[in-house]
């Protein structure tokens, strides 16, 4: 099952090029770009680890591209996300966000039940790859 | 058109263009304006015709590079790393300026900028805070151009704690890996530098434009300096003119020469010192013509002109 995340959901997976070209864009707003990754897929699971710092300043997507690769390297079978931050209303503001890395493989989302008062059932969700202890979910 | 391509394939096989294809070498010459940059760099830098000639050289060559690719002739991406060895205030920093401009124009570079920096911004206080902070730099730097001003003092033989090799080991890695991305420009004092390079092979063998910047003469600093107050919209008076020149021979001969930036000093104080004399004469009434004008009095009152004649 794809996951999928934040802008380009609906879109297949994008291209370095195109990555690139994103990228581009956001640091021609002078936005801040952060490179994170996970292996929990949880659609509530917002806050993932950051890949070093938040790039301030950059002029060229190079520099960005080079710390998506090297994250890549580390994690080729995590999810990987680029975020542009917004600073011109004084705080940090998410103005992009896409994932540029997936797992080959994601064995998807069960559906949990559990019986609550007066046989009332409570549904959630459990993806299969968390059953396994972090950093050994995916291959 | 696909046919016609063919054909052309199956006569030369292993190229897809044959010889007599023609390249318009002028067009693209005309459309990168180059010439624009190197007459702005001939009009603004004095003398330093070795640097000019080079750098004539280096846009020839990325020029012919670019033609080559019009007709397919596959070129590795020349290295466009160098180095830039000279005394003190010999014009490194603004050549390297006009540089990334060049090759931004070229296409070499993709923004143009340049981020200088020195030993203090690439090597870390403590174990791991290097890698992190020349990472950091080099980051800032793509696109564009990357000048390291002394570099030599990134290497410390005395100690070999000493965290400078390891940025030298980032900064080789990327400059080899991502040369289309970054162009880096190593500046500094000649002997040293060439101890650096000698003490460092893989920094030298990457570095692929070693240039010198010859220091200036007595002649081409009164020119360098017509050409700073002209910029600030001051003149010299034709008698100040003489004094200068005669400043000049005299300022090279004492110890802390430092070319084209003692110049600048040079003058900053005379416009102190003649700003002080429009005051000091507030009876007279003045003129926009004593506004702009540093007088030979200006100059006279340095303490070059005081001292004994060092004999």
């Amino acid at each position: 099952m794809k996951i999928t995340q934040g802008q380009f959901s609906f879109l297949p997976d994008l291209t370095d090029e195109q990555i690139t070209s994103q990228i581009k864009y956001a640091l021609q707003n002078n936005w801040a770009v952060n490179v994170e990754y996970t292996d929990d897929p949880h659609p509530r699971n917002t806050y993932w680890e950051m890949w070093g710092m938040p790039m301030f300043d950059l002029k060229d997507p190079a520099g960005i591209m080079m710390e998506v690769n090297d994250c890549r390297k580390t994690y080729p079978n995590h999810y990987i996300r680029v975020t542009a931050f917004d600073s011109s209303r004084g705080w940090e503001t998410p103005r992009m966000s896409f994932i540029v890395n997936r797992p080959k493989d994601e064995p998807g989302f069960g559906l949990m039940r559990q019986e609550h008062n007066g046989r009332s059932i409570h549904y959630t969700l459990r993806s299969y790859a968390t059953e396994k202890p972090e950093g050994s979910r995916y291959g | 058109m696909n046919t016609v391509m063919e054909e052309q394939q199956n006569q030369m096989p292993g190229s897809a263009m044959p010889d007599d294809t023609p390249v318009d070498l002028k067009k693209v010459y005309e459309d990168s304006h180059i010439q624009d940059v190197l007459d702005q760099l001939d009009r603004e830098l004095i003398g330093l015709k070795p640097v000019k000639s080079r750098i004539r050289e280096i846009a020839a060559l990325l020029l012919v590079d670019k033609l080559r690719e019009q007709v397919q002739l596959s070129a590795q991406s020349p290295s466009l790393h160098m180095s830039f060895t000279g005394n003190p205030g010999t014009g490194k920093t603004t050549v390297a300026m006009r540089m990334a401009e060049i090759l931004h124009r070229l296409g070499y570079v993709r923004q143009g900028h340049i981020v200088a920096v020195t030993r203090d911004d690439l090597v870390g206080q403590y174990i791991g805070h290097t890698a992190p902070k020349t990472r950091e730099v080099l980051k800032k730097a793509m696109g564009g151009v990357l000048f390291i001003d002394e570099a030599y003092y990134l290497y410390k033989p005395e100690n070999e704690r000493d965290y400078g090799a390891e940025s030298i080991e980032i900064l080789l890695q990327v400059m080899e890996n991502q040369r289309d991305d970054l162009v880096v420009i190593l500046a500094g004092y000649k002997d040293r530098m060439d101890k650096f390079f000698q003490s460092n092979p893989g920094m030298s063998s990457r570095i692929a434009h070693h240039i010198d910047f010859p220091d200036y003469t007595a002649d081409e600093l009164l020119l360098i300096a017509k050409l700073m107050l002209a910029n600030l919209n001051y003149r010299f008076s034709q008698e100040a003119e003489n004094v200068f020149a005669e400043y000049i021979v005299k300022r090279m001969q004492m110890p802390n020469f430092s070319n084209a930036r003692s110049i600048r000093n040079a003058l900053d104080r005379a416009r102190l010192r003649q700003a002080s004399r429009l005051f000091a004469s507030s009876g007279k009434s003045l003129t926009r013509a004593d506004l702009i004008t540093i007088e030979a009095e200006d100059i006279l009152a340095s303490r070059v002109f005081n001292q004994p004649a060092a004999e």
